[in-house]
Protein backbone atom coordinates (compact mmCIF):
# COMPACT_ATOMS: atom_id res chain seq x y z
CA UNK A 1 0.00 0.00 0.00
CA UNK A 2 3.01 2.14 0.78
CA UNK A 3 4.64 2.09 -2.21
CA UNK A 4 1.29 2.17 -4.36
CA UNK A 5 1.09 6.01 -2.35
CA UNK A 6 4.52 6.71 -2.42
CA UNK A 7 3.76 5.97 -6.31
CA UNK A 8 1.15 7.96 -6.77
CA UNK A 9 2.37 10.86 -5.00
CA UNK A 10 5.16 10.94 -7.28
CA UNK A 11 3.62 10.98 -10.02
CA UNK A 12 1.40 13.99 -8.84
CA UNK A 13 4.72 15.66 -8.26
CA UNK A 14 6.24 14.81 -11.67
CA UNK A 15 2.86 16.15 -13.36
CA UNK A 16 2.62 19.45 -11.72
CA UNK A 17 6.64 19.60 -11.73
CA UNK A 18 5.92 19.42 -15.93
CA UNK A 19 2.55 21.73 -15.39
CA UNK A 20 4.50 24.77 -13.71
CA UNK A 21 7.19 24.33 -15.74
CA UNK A 22 5.43 24.22 -19.03
CA UNK A 23 3.01 27.05 -17.61
CA UNK A 24 6.00 28.79 -16.31
CA UNK A 25 3.53 29.28 -13.34
CA UNK A 26 4.27 29.10 -9.40
CA UNK A 27 3.82 27.33 -6.58
CA UNK A 28 5.54 24.25 -6.93
CA UNK A 29 6.57 24.53 -3.57
CA UNK A 30 3.21 24.24 -1.91
CA UNK A 31 1.95 21.86 -4.37
CA UNK A 32 4.91 19.82 -3.32
CA UNK A 33 4.03 20.31 0.22
CA UNK A 34 0.69 18.69 0.32
CA UNK A 35 1.66 16.10 -2.73
CA UNK A 36 1.76 13.20 -0.35
CA UNK A 37 -1.66 14.57 1.42
CA UNK A 38 -3.12 14.21 -1.84
CA UNK A 39 -1.83 10.91 -2.57
CA UNK A 40 -3.54 9.46 1.06
CA UNK A 41 -6.76 11.16 0.47
CA UNK A 42 -7.69 10.49 -3.39
CA UNK A 43 -5.39 7.07 -3.46
CA UNK A 44 -7.05 5.41 -0.10
CA UNK A 45 -9.17 7.86 1.94
CA UNK A 46 -12.01 9.78 -0.51
CA UNK A 47 -14.70 7.63 -0.89
CA UNK A 48 -15.22 9.00 -4.74
CA UNK A 49 -16.07 7.47 -8.49
CA UNK A 50 -14.28 9.33 -11.44
CA UNK A 51 -16.82 7.54 -13.35
CA UNK A 52 -19.32 9.14 -11.45
CA UNK A 53 -18.21 12.53 -10.16
CA UNK A 54 -21.21 13.78 -8.68
CA UNK A 55 -22.25 10.41 -7.18
CA UNK A 56 -24.42 11.76 -4.21
CA UNK A 57 -22.51 9.85 -1.24
CA UNK A 58 -19.90 10.67 -2.53
CA UNK A 59 -16.82 12.66 0.42
CA UNK A 60 -16.35 15.79 -1.01
CA UNK A 61 -12.49 17.61 -0.86
CA UNK A 62 -12.08 21.41 -0.96
CA UNK A 63 -8.77 22.09 -1.45
CA UNK A 64 -8.87 25.91 0.14
CA UNK A 65 -5.38 26.74 -0.62
CA UNK A 66 -5.96 26.93 -4.42
CA UNK A 67 -2.62 28.23 -5.65
CA UNK A 68 -1.71 24.40 -5.24
CA UNK A 69 -4.02 23.88 -7.62
CA UNK A 70 -2.26 21.91 -10.63
CA UNK A 71 -1.39 18.94 -7.50
CA UNK A 72 -5.00 18.45 -7.54
CA UNK A 73 -5.76 18.28 -11.05
CA UNK A 74 -3.13 15.59 -11.17
CA UNK A 75 -4.12 14.14 -8.58
CA UNK A 76 -7.57 13.81 -10.23
CA UNK A 77 -6.10 12.60 -13.40
CA UNK A 78 -4.11 9.93 -12.44
CA UNK A 79 -7.14 9.25 -10.33
CA UNK A 80 -8.98 8.58 -13.84
CA UNK A 81 -11.58 11.79 -13.48
CA UNK A 82 -10.24 12.98 -16.73
CA UNK A 83 -7.12 12.05 -19.07
CA UNK A 84 -3.64 13.57 -17.84
CA UNK A 85 -3.00 14.65 -21.62
CA UNK A 86 -5.73 17.44 -20.43
CA UNK A 87 -2.98 18.46 -17.85
CA UNK A 88 -0.70 19.99 -20.89
CA UNK A 89 -3.43 22.82 -21.09
CA UNK A 90 -2.43 24.12 -17.48
CA UNK A 91 -1.97 27.75 -17.29
CA UNK A 92 -1.76 28.01 -20.94
CA UNK A 93 -4.52 30.29 -23.38
CA UNK A 94 -8.12 29.55 -23.84
CA UNK A 95 -7.55 26.89 -20.78
CA UNK A 96 -10.14 25.56 -17.65
CA UNK A 97 -7.46 24.58 -15.50
CA UNK A 98 -6.29 27.59 -13.86
CA UNK A 99 -3.39 28.21 -11.89
CA UNK A 100 -6.20 28.53 -8.66
CA UNK A 101 -8.16 25.67 -8.84
CA UNK A 102 -11.38 25.68 -10.58
CA UNK A 103 -14.33 23.58 -10.81
CA UNK A 104 -15.80 24.73 -13.92
CA UNK A 105 -15.73 22.09 -16.73
CA UNK A 106 -12.82 20.21 -14.74
CA UNK A 107 -14.56 16.43 -13.41
CA UNK A 108 -13.91 16.20 -9.53
CA UNK A 109 -13.20 19.80 -8.40
CA UNK A 110 -15.91 20.08 -5.99
CA UNK A 111 -14.99 24.03 -5.69
CA UNK A 112 -13.15 26.52 -6.93
CA UNK A 113 -10.88 28.73 -4.58
CA UNK A 114 -7.75 30.91 -4.50
CA UNK A 115 -8.57 33.61 -2.18
CA UNK A 116 -7.60 32.30 1.65
CA UNK A 117 -10.29 31.47 4.17
CA UNK A 118 -12.88 30.31 2.30
CA UNK A 119 -12.85 26.90 1.77
CA UNK A 120 -13.57 25.92 5.91
CA UNK A 121 -16.77 27.90 6.00
CA UNK A 122 -18.07 26.09 2.68
CA UNK A 123 -16.82 22.94 3.99
CA UNK A 124 -19.04 23.48 6.78
CA UNK A 125 -21.93 23.82 4.71
CA UNK A 126 -21.33 20.69 3.47
CA UNK A 127 -21.20 19.11 5.89
CA UNK A 128 -24.32 20.45 7.34
CA UNK A 129 -25.86 19.69 4.83
CA UNK A 130 -24.83 16.27 4.54
CA UNK A 131 -26.05 15.70 8.78
CA UNK A 132 -29.24 17.30 7.55
CA UNK A 133 -29.40 14.55 4.97
CA UNK A 134 -28.05 11.80 7.24
CA UNK A 135 -25.72 10.82 4.85
CA UNK A 136 -22.60 8.94 5.67
CA UNK A 137 -20.08 11.21 3.99
CA UNK A 138 -17.18 13.01 5.05
CA UNK A 139 -16.29 16.75 4.31
CA UNK A 140 -12.56 17.00 3.98
CA UNK A 141 -10.56 20.54 3.49
CA UNK A 142 -6.93 21.17 2.94
CA UNK A 143 -5.61 24.12 4.23
CA UNK A 144 -2.39 26.30 3.95
CA UNK A 145 -0.65 27.58 7.32
CA UNK A 146 0.07 30.96 6.43
CA UNK A 147 -4.25 30.47 5.38
CA UNK A 148 -4.72 30.74 9.42
CA UNK A 149 -4.46 34.22 9.48
CA UNK A 150 -7.41 34.76 7.44
CA UNK A 151 -10.27 35.80 10.00
CA UNK A 152 -13.11 33.93 8.62
CA UNK A 153 -11.17 30.94 8.90
CA UNK A 154 -11.95 31.39 12.69
CA UNK A 155 -15.66 32.35 12.34
CA UNK A 156 -15.88 28.17 10.58
CA UNK A 157 -13.90 27.08 13.19
CA UNK A 158 -16.31 28.25 15.84
CA UNK A 159 -19.72 27.53 13.91
CA UNK A 160 -18.09 23.53 13.39
CA UNK A 161 -17.33 23.16 17.12
CA UNK A 162 -20.47 24.83 18.06
CA UNK A 163 -22.64 22.56 15.65
CA UNK A 164 -20.54 19.29 16.54
CA UNK A 165 -19.95 19.00 12.64
CA UNK A 166 -18.21 15.24 13.62
CA UNK A 167 -17.83 14.40 9.93
CA UNK A 168 -15.57 17.41 9.07
CA UNK A 169 -11.78 17.16 8.71
CA UNK A 170 -9.60 20.07 8.08
CA UNK A 171 -5.92 19.16 7.10
CA UNK A 172 -3.43 21.97 7.91
CA UNK A 173 -1.01 22.19 5.77
CA UNK A 174 1.93 23.11 8.26
CA UNK A 175 5.40 23.89 6.47
CA UNK A 176 5.57 27.07 8.41
CA UNK A 177 6.55 29.09 5.39
CA UNK A 178 4.10 31.67 4.13
CA UNK A 179 4.98 33.58 1.50
CA UNK A 180 7.55 35.99 2.68
CA UNK A 181 8.70 34.36 5.65
CA UNK A 182 8.20 31.58 8.23
CA UNK A 183 4.80 31.58 9.61
CA UNK A 184 6.83 32.34 12.90
CA UNK A 185 7.98 35.58 11.74
CA UNK A 186 5.16 36.64 9.57
CA UNK A 187 2.49 35.66 12.28
CA UNK A 188 2.86 33.02 15.17
CA UNK A 189 0.49 30.56 15.06
CA UNK A 190 1.59 29.31 17.87
CA UNK A 191 0.27 27.62 20.20
CA UNK A 192 -0.97 26.21 16.55
CA UNK A 193 -2.77 22.76 18.02
CA UNK A 194 -4.15 24.46 21.19
CA UNK A 195 -5.78 26.80 19.35
CA UNK A 196 -7.76 24.67 17.94
CA UNK A 197 -8.65 22.59 21.11
CA UNK A 198 -9.66 25.20 22.59
CA UNK A 199 -11.89 25.96 20.01
CA UNK A 200 -13.41 22.76 20.56
CA UNK A 201 -12.29 20.79 18.01
CA UNK A 202 -10.06 17.29 18.60
CA UNK A 203 -6.74 17.62 17.19
CA UNK A 204 -4.27 15.23 15.95
CA UNK A 205 -0.46 16.17 14.85
CA UNK A 206 1.10 13.82 12.00
CA UNK A 207 3.97 13.50 9.61
CA UNK A 208 2.71 15.41 6.42
CA UNK A 209 4.93 12.65 4.21
CA UNK A 210 4.36 9.53 6.26
CA UNK A 211 1.91 7.69 4.24
CA UNK A 212 1.09 5.09 7.08
CA UNK A 213 0.53 7.32 9.70
CA UNK A 214 -1.56 10.29 6.83
CA UNK A 215 -3.68 6.91 5.82
CA UNK A 216 -4.31 6.28 9.97
CA UNK A 217 -5.00 9.37 10.55
CA UNK A 218 -7.78 9.85 8.01
CA UNK A 219 -9.14 6.83 7.33
CA UNK A 220 -10.27 6.59 11.04
CA UNK A 221 -14.27 7.79 11.52
CA UNK A 222 -14.71 5.84 14.62
CA UNK A 223 -15.26 9.70 16.53
CA UNK A 224 -15.37 8.64 20.29
CA UNK A 225 -16.89 12.93 20.51
CA UNK A 226 -18.47 14.97 18.72
CA UNK A 227 -15.97 16.87 17.72
CA UNK A 228 -15.37 18.57 13.96
CA UNK A 229 -11.50 17.04 13.60
CA UNK A 230 -8.34 18.99 12.67
CA UNK A 231 -5.23 16.99 11.30
CA UNK A 232 -2.08 19.08 11.96
CA UNK A 233 0.35 17.78 8.86
CA UNK A 234 3.58 19.00 9.84
CA UNK A 235 4.97 19.24 6.18
CA UNK A 236 7.99 20.60 4.14
CA UNK A 237 7.23 23.19 1.60
CA UNK A 238 9.00 21.98 -1.67
CA UNK A 239 9.38 18.30 -0.45
CA UNK A 240 10.94 15.70 -2.84
CA UNK A 241 13.45 18.23 -4.57
CA UNK A 242 16.68 19.42 -2.29
CA UNK A 243 16.82 22.70 -3.38
CA UNK A 244 13.40 23.62 -3.19
CA UNK A 245 12.81 22.22 0.35
CA UNK A 246 12.02 24.88 2.84
CA UNK A 247 12.44 27.74 0.77
CA UNK A 248 10.47 30.25 -0.06
CA UNK A 249 11.98 31.21 -3.90
CA UNK A 250 9.94 28.10 -4.60
CA UNK A 251 6.48 30.04 -3.44
CA UNK A 252 7.23 31.61 -7.09
CA UNK A 253 10.16 30.44 -8.92
CA UNK A 254 8.70 28.07 -12.11
CA UNK A 255 11.11 25.60 -12.81
CA UNK A 256 12.90 25.77 -16.04
CA UNK A 257 16.03 25.05 -17.70
CA UNK A 258 18.65 22.98 -15.66
CA UNK A 259 17.03 23.47 -12.44
CA UNK A 260 13.58 21.39 -14.09
CA UNK A 261 15.97 18.49 -15.34
CA UNK A 262 17.57 18.01 -12.21
CA UNK A 263 14.18 18.36 -10.32
CA UNK A 264 12.99 15.73 -12.60
CA UNK A 265 15.38 13.22 -11.68
CA UNK A 266 15.45 13.65 -8.39
CA UNK A 267 11.52 12.95 -8.19
CA UNK A 268 12.59 9.96 -10.11
CA UNK A 269 10.63 7.54 -11.89
CA UNK A 270 7.13 6.52 -11.63
CA UNK A 271 6.74 3.02 -11.24
CA UNK A 272 4.26 1.03 -13.89
CA UNK B 1 -41.65 45.51 3.89
CA UNK B 2 -39.69 43.19 6.72
CA UNK B 3 -43.05 41.65 7.54
CA UNK B 4 -43.77 40.91 4.09
CA UNK B 5 -40.64 39.39 3.93
CA UNK B 6 -40.91 37.23 7.05
CA UNK B 7 -44.60 36.11 5.87
CA UNK B 8 -43.13 34.66 2.86
CA UNK B 9 -40.25 32.62 3.48
CA UNK B 10 -42.31 31.15 6.46
CA UNK B 11 -45.17 29.54 3.83
CA UNK B 12 -41.57 28.81 1.69
CA UNK B 13 -40.22 26.87 4.74
CA UNK B 14 -43.51 25.01 4.94
CA UNK B 15 -43.88 23.68 1.71
CA UNK B 16 -39.87 22.98 1.21
CA UNK B 17 -37.84 21.36 4.09
CA UNK B 18 -35.01 22.49 1.45
CA UNK B 19 -35.73 26.04 2.11
CA UNK B 20 -33.28 27.03 5.06
CA UNK B 21 -32.66 30.69 6.79
CA UNK B 22 -29.45 31.70 8.23
CA UNK B 23 -28.79 34.87 10.10
CA UNK B 24 -25.88 37.14 11.45
CA UNK B 25 -27.27 37.07 14.90
CA UNK B 26 -29.95 40.32 14.01
CA UNK B 27 -33.63 39.66 13.59
CA UNK B 28 -34.51 39.81 17.47
CA UNK B 29 -37.89 39.52 18.08
CA UNK B 30 -38.27 38.76 14.29
CA UNK B 31 -37.36 35.50 13.75
CA UNK B 32 -38.40 33.22 16.80
CA UNK B 33 -41.75 31.84 15.62
CA UNK B 34 -39.84 30.69 12.37
CA UNK B 35 -37.00 29.06 14.68
CA UNK B 36 -39.48 27.24 16.37
CA UNK B 37 -41.52 26.04 13.33
CA UNK B 38 -38.70 24.88 11.62
CA UNK B 39 -35.73 23.77 13.79
CA UNK B 40 -33.81 22.26 10.86
CA UNK B 41 -33.88 25.32 8.55
CA UNK B 42 -33.00 28.12 10.86
CA UNK B 43 -29.30 29.05 11.86
CA UNK B 44 -28.25 31.97 13.80
CA UNK B 45 -24.35 31.79 12.84
CA UNK B 46 -23.40 34.51 15.22
CA UNK B 47 -22.23 37.54 14.22
CA UNK B 48 -19.79 35.81 11.72
CA UNK B 49 -21.17 37.15 7.56
CA UNK B 50 -18.15 35.82 5.79
CA UNK B 51 -19.04 32.24 7.19
CA UNK B 52 -22.36 32.80 6.98
CA UNK B 53 -22.06 33.24 2.68
CA UNK B 54 -19.25 30.17 2.75
CA UNK B 55 -21.94 28.38 4.64
CA UNK B 56 -24.49 28.98 2.67
CA UNK B 57 -22.75 28.19 -0.41
CA UNK B 58 -21.65 25.02 0.92
CA UNK B 59 -25.35 24.04 1.67
CA UNK B 60 -26.59 25.35 -1.73
CA UNK B 61 -24.16 23.24 -3.23
CA UNK B 62 -25.75 20.34 -1.78
CA UNK B 63 -29.43 21.19 -2.83
CA UNK B 64 -30.79 23.60 0.11
CA UNK B 65 -31.98 26.68 -0.99
CA UNK B 66 -30.69 29.03 1.38
CA UNK B 67 -31.32 32.87 2.63
CA UNK B 68 -28.99 34.93 4.29
CA UNK B 69 -30.21 37.65 6.36
CA UNK B 70 -28.57 40.61 8.06
CA UNK B 71 -29.16 44.38 8.00
CA UNK B 72 -27.32 47.38 6.17
CA UNK B 73 -24.15 46.96 4.71
CA UNK B 74 -23.43 43.58 6.83
CA UNK B 75 -24.52 40.64 4.51
CA UNK B 76 -23.05 42.28 1.40
CA UNK B 77 -20.10 44.38 1.54
CA UNK B 78 -18.44 42.72 4.57
CA UNK B 79 -19.00 39.60 2.67
CA UNK B 80 -18.02 40.79 -0.43
CA UNK B 81 -15.70 38.55 -1.97
CA UNK B 82 -17.62 35.12 -0.52
CA UNK B 83 -20.31 36.69 -2.37
CA UNK B 84 -18.52 36.75 -5.45
CA UNK B 85 -16.16 33.68 -5.32
CA UNK B 86 -18.29 31.49 -3.68
CA UNK B 87 -22.12 32.48 -4.29
CA UNK B 88 -22.04 33.55 -7.68
CA UNK B 89 -18.99 32.22 -9.24
CA UNK B 90 -20.92 28.33 -8.24
CA UNK B 91 -24.21 29.78 -9.13
CA UNK B 92 -25.52 28.76 -5.72
CA UNK B 93 -29.15 29.37 -4.78
CA UNK B 94 -29.03 32.03 -2.52
CA UNK B 95 -30.85 34.55 -1.76
CA UNK B 96 -29.04 37.57 0.58
CA UNK B 97 -31.51 40.12 2.53
CA UNK B 98 -30.73 43.07 3.75
CA UNK B 99 -32.95 44.95 6.10
CA UNK B 100 -32.36 48.66 6.21
CA UNK B 101 -31.76 49.75 2.42
CA UNK B 102 -30.82 53.15 2.03
CA UNK B 103 -31.65 55.51 5.33
CA UNK B 104 -33.78 53.10 6.77
CA UNK B 105 -31.53 52.93 9.81
CA UNK B 106 -30.62 57.00 9.16
CA UNK B 107 -30.06 57.77 13.11
CA UNK B 108 -27.28 55.29 13.29
CA UNK B 109 -25.00 56.65 11.44
CA UNK B 110 -22.74 55.77 8.34
CA UNK B 111 -21.88 52.49 9.16
CA UNK B 112 -25.68 51.97 9.18
CA UNK B 113 -26.27 53.58 5.75
CA UNK B 114 -26.63 51.24 2.98
CA UNK B 115 -25.86 53.42 -0.26
CA UNK B 116 -23.51 52.13 -2.27
CA UNK B 117 -25.06 48.17 -2.22
CA UNK B 118 -27.02 48.29 -5.34
CA UNK B 119 -24.14 49.36 -7.26
CA UNK B 120 -21.53 47.08 -6.01
CA UNK B 121 -23.80 44.18 -5.78
CA UNK B 122 -25.51 44.61 -9.65
CA UNK B 123 -21.31 44.14 -10.85
CA UNK B 124 -21.26 40.75 -9.59
CA UNK B 125 -22.37 38.46 -12.70
CA UNK B 126 -24.91 36.09 -12.10
CA UNK B 127 -26.74 38.14 -9.32
CA UNK B 128 -30.32 39.30 -9.30
CA UNK B 129 -30.38 42.60 -7.05
CA UNK B 130 -33.82 43.70 -6.13
CA UNK B 131 -35.12 46.86 -3.67
CA UNK B 132 -38.86 46.47 -3.50
CA UNK B 133 -40.94 49.49 -3.61
CA UNK B 134 -43.65 48.54 -1.67
CA UNK B 135 -44.54 45.50 1.00
CA UNK B 136 -46.32 43.16 -1.73
CA UNK B 137 -43.18 43.49 -4.06
CA UNK B 138 -40.99 42.48 -1.60
CA UNK B 139 -42.83 39.69 -0.53
CA UNK B 140 -43.49 38.39 -4.63
CA UNK B 141 -39.54 39.15 -5.16
CA UNK B 142 -38.97 37.26 -2.16
CA UNK B 143 -40.67 34.13 -2.97
CA UNK B 144 -39.55 34.63 -7.13
CA UNK B 145 -35.32 34.95 -5.39
CA UNK B 146 -35.82 31.97 -3.21
CA UNK B 147 -37.26 29.80 -6.22
CA UNK B 148 -34.58 31.61 -8.98
CA UNK B 149 -32.27 29.13 -8.20
CA UNK B 150 -29.14 31.59 -8.56
CA UNK B 151 -28.00 34.30 -6.30
CA UNK B 152 -30.22 36.95 -5.38
CA UNK B 153 -29.92 40.47 -3.65
CA UNK B 154 -32.98 42.17 -1.84
CA UNK B 155 -32.60 44.92 0.24
CA UNK B 156 -35.27 45.74 2.06
CA UNK B 157 -36.37 49.14 3.21
CA UNK B 158 -38.05 50.24 6.80
CA UNK B 159 -40.81 52.55 4.74
CA UNK B 160 -42.43 51.51 1.22
CA UNK B 161 -45.00 53.08 -1.08
CA UNK B 162 -48.73 51.93 -0.08
CA UNK B 163 -49.88 48.88 -2.18
CA UNK B 164 -52.72 46.88 -1.78
CA UNK B 165 -51.60 44.09 -3.21
CA UNK B 166 -50.24 44.80 -6.00
CA UNK B 167 -53.45 47.25 -6.72
CA UNK B 168 -51.22 49.71 -8.41
CA UNK B 169 -49.05 48.40 -11.08
CA UNK B 170 -49.93 44.57 -12.04
CA UNK B 171 -47.96 41.68 -11.81
CA UNK B 172 -44.68 41.34 -10.17
CA UNK B 173 -42.14 39.56 -12.10
CA UNK B 174 -38.40 39.72 -11.68
CA UNK B 175 -37.07 41.93 -14.19
CA UNK B 176 -40.00 43.27 -15.37
CA UNK B 177 -40.86 47.23 -13.91
CA UNK B 178 -44.21 48.19 -12.69
CA UNK B 179 -46.09 51.34 -13.92
CA UNK B 180 -47.74 52.55 -10.60
CA UNK B 181 -48.85 55.31 -12.31
CA UNK B 182 -49.63 56.73 -16.22
CA UNK B 183 -48.28 60.21 -17.07
CA UNK B 184 -46.76 61.74 -20.48
CA UNK B 185 -44.95 64.61 -19.38
CA UNK B 186 -42.38 63.07 -17.75
CA UNK B 187 -41.22 59.89 -15.85
CA UNK B 188 -40.27 58.93 -12.52
CA UNK B 189 -37.92 55.59 -12.40
CA UNK B 190 -37.28 54.53 -8.95
CA UNK B 191 -36.05 51.69 -7.17
CA UNK B 192 -36.81 50.98 -3.01
CA UNK B 193 -39.34 52.00 -0.81
CA UNK B 194 -38.26 55.64 -1.82
CA UNK B 195 -41.05 54.85 -4.25
CA UNK B 196 -43.76 56.24 -1.93
CA UNK B 197 -41.99 60.12 -2.12
CA UNK B 198 -42.37 59.60 -6.05
CA UNK B 199 -45.83 58.89 -5.47
CA UNK B 200 -46.48 61.73 -3.96
CA UNK B 201 -44.10 63.72 -6.41
CA UNK B 202 -46.44 62.98 -9.02
CA UNK B 203 -49.61 63.71 -6.93
CA UNK B 204 -48.28 67.37 -6.51
CA UNK B 205 -47.06 67.54 -9.82
CA UNK B 206 -50.86 66.79 -11.31
CA UNK B 207 -52.16 69.63 -9.34
CA UNK B 208 -49.87 71.81 -11.38
CA UNK B 209 -51.29 70.44 -14.10
CA UNK B 210 -47.87 68.10 -15.03
CA UNK B 211 -48.14 64.71 -15.90
CA UNK B 212 -46.22 62.00 -14.49
CA UNK B 213 -45.49 58.53 -14.77
CA UNK B 214 -44.30 56.77 -12.02
CA UNK B 215 -42.54 53.25 -12.19
CA UNK B 216 -40.98 50.61 -9.93
CA UNK B 217 -38.15 49.76 -11.08
CA UNK B 218 -37.89 47.52 -8.29
CA UNK B 219 -34.92 45.03 -10.24
CA UNK B 220 -31.83 46.94 -10.59
CA UNK B 221 -30.59 44.10 -12.21
CA UNK B 222 -31.57 42.72 -15.21
CA UNK B 223 -32.72 45.75 -15.88
CA UNK B 224 -36.29 46.46 -17.53
CA UNK B 225 -34.70 47.86 -20.84
CA UNK B 226 -38.87 47.97 -22.98
CA UNK B 227 -40.40 49.86 -19.83
CA UNK B 228 -36.66 52.13 -19.61
CA UNK B 229 -36.85 53.15 -23.43
CA UNK B 230 -40.75 53.56 -23.46
CA UNK B 231 -40.21 56.28 -20.84
CA UNK B 232 -37.59 57.58 -23.05
CA UNK B 233 -39.45 57.46 -26.32
CA UNK B 234 -42.69 58.24 -24.89
CA UNK B 235 -42.63 60.92 -22.41
CA UNK B 236 -41.17 64.43 -21.47
CA UNK B 237 -38.49 63.22 -19.75
CA UNK B 238 -36.99 60.76 -17.13
CA UNK B 239 -35.95 61.74 -13.18
CA UNK B 240 -34.06 58.61 -11.34
CA UNK B 241 -34.77 58.80 -7.79
CA UNK B 242 -33.02 56.03 -5.05
CA UNK B 243 -32.08 56.38 -1.51
CA UNK B 244 -28.36 55.29 -2.65
CA UNK B 245 -25.29 57.33 -4.43
CA UNK B 246 -26.01 58.22 -7.75
CA UNK B 247 -22.53 55.96 -8.99
CA UNK B 248 -23.89 52.88 -10.12
CA UNK B 249 -27.62 52.61 -8.94
CA UNK B 250 -30.96 52.93 -10.78
CA UNK B 251 -30.31 56.25 -12.68
CA UNK B 252 -26.62 54.70 -13.91
CA UNK B 253 -28.98 51.80 -15.11
CA UNK B 254 -31.28 54.07 -16.88
CA UNK B 255 -28.41 56.04 -18.42
CA UNK B 256 -26.90 52.88 -19.63
CA UNK B 257 -29.65 51.69 -21.28
CA UNK B 258 -31.01 54.83 -23.01
CA UNK B 259 -27.57 54.76 -24.58
CA UNK B 260 -26.79 51.33 -25.36
CA UNK B 261 -29.96 51.78 -27.42
CA UNK B 262 -29.60 55.56 -29.09
CA UNK B 263 -32.13 56.86 -26.68
CA UNK B 264 -31.63 60.32 -25.93
CA UNK B 265 -34.64 61.31 -23.08
CA UNK B 266 -35.70 64.28 -23.56
CA UNK B 267 -34.43 65.41 -20.11
CA UNK B 268 -32.11 63.42 -17.45
CA UNK B 269 -31.79 63.46 -13.95
CA UNK B 270 -30.58 61.45 -11.42
CA UNK B 271 -31.63 62.05 -8.07
CA UNK B 272 -29.91 60.35 -4.93
CA UNK B 273 -26.75 60.91 -2.78
CA UNK B 274 -23.97 63.09 -4.30
CA UNK B 275 -21.09 60.58 -3.76
CA UNK B 276 -20.62 61.43 -0.32
CA UNK B 277 -21.51 59.39 2.62
CA UNK B 278 -23.67 61.10 5.58
CA UNK B 279 -22.52 62.04 8.70
CA UNK B 280 -25.14 63.54 9.46
CA UNK B 281 -27.84 61.73 10.98
CA UNK B 282 -31.73 61.71 11.23
CA UNK B 283 -34.72 59.97 10.38
CA UNK B 284 -35.15 58.10 6.65
CA UNK B 285 -37.64 61.31 6.24
CA UNK B 286 -35.18 64.23 7.09
CA UNK B 287 -32.39 62.59 5.49
CA UNK B 288 -34.60 62.38 2.49
CA UNK B 289 -35.09 65.93 2.08
CA UNK B 290 -31.59 66.58 3.48
CA UNK B 291 -30.15 64.81 0.60
CA UNK B 292 -32.36 66.02 -2.13
CA UNK B 293 -34.67 63.20 -2.65
CA UNK B 294 -38.16 63.75 -1.08
CA UNK B 295 -41.48 64.41 -2.81
CA UNK B 296 -40.77 68.31 -2.76
CA UNK B 297 -36.99 67.35 -4.74
CA UNK B 298 -38.18 64.67 -6.91
CA UNK B 299 -41.16 67.35 -7.63
CA UNK B 300 -38.81 69.68 -8.37
CA UNK B 301 -36.68 67.94 -10.90
CA UNK B 302 -39.22 66.95 -13.12
CA UNK B 303 -40.48 70.59 -13.31
CA UNK B 304 -37.02 72.34 -14.24
CA UNK B 305 -36.74 72.22 -17.56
Amino acid sequence: MVEDLANYALAIRRHALKMTSLGGSSHIGSIFSIADILAVLYGKVLKVRPDDPKWPMRDRFILSKGHAGAGVYAALAERGFFPTERLKTHYQDNSVLSGHVSHKGIPGVEFSTGSLGHGLSVACGMALAGRLEKRSNRVFVVMSDGECDEGSNWEAVMFAAHHKLDNLVAIIDYNKLQSIRSTTETLNLEPFADKWRSFGWSVEEVDGHDYQSLTMVLENNNSSDTKPRCVIAHTTKGKGVSFMENNVLWHYRSPQGEEYQTALSELGVVKK
Amino acid sequence: MRDAFLKTITTLAEQDPNVILLTADLGFGVFEEFEQKFPGQYFNVGVAEQNMTGLATGLALEGKKLITYSIGNFPTLRCLEQIRNDACYHEANITIVASGGGFSYGALGMSHHATEDLSILRSLPGITVVAPGTAWEAAQATWQLVQENKVGYLRIDKTSADDKKGSLGGEFKLGRARRIIEGSDCTIICTGGILAEAVKAAELAKEKGVSCRVVSHHTVKPADVDEILDAAKNTGGIVTVEEHNVIGGIGSVVAEVCLDNGILPGKFKRLGLEDTYSSVVGSQKFLRSYYGMDAESILDAVCSS
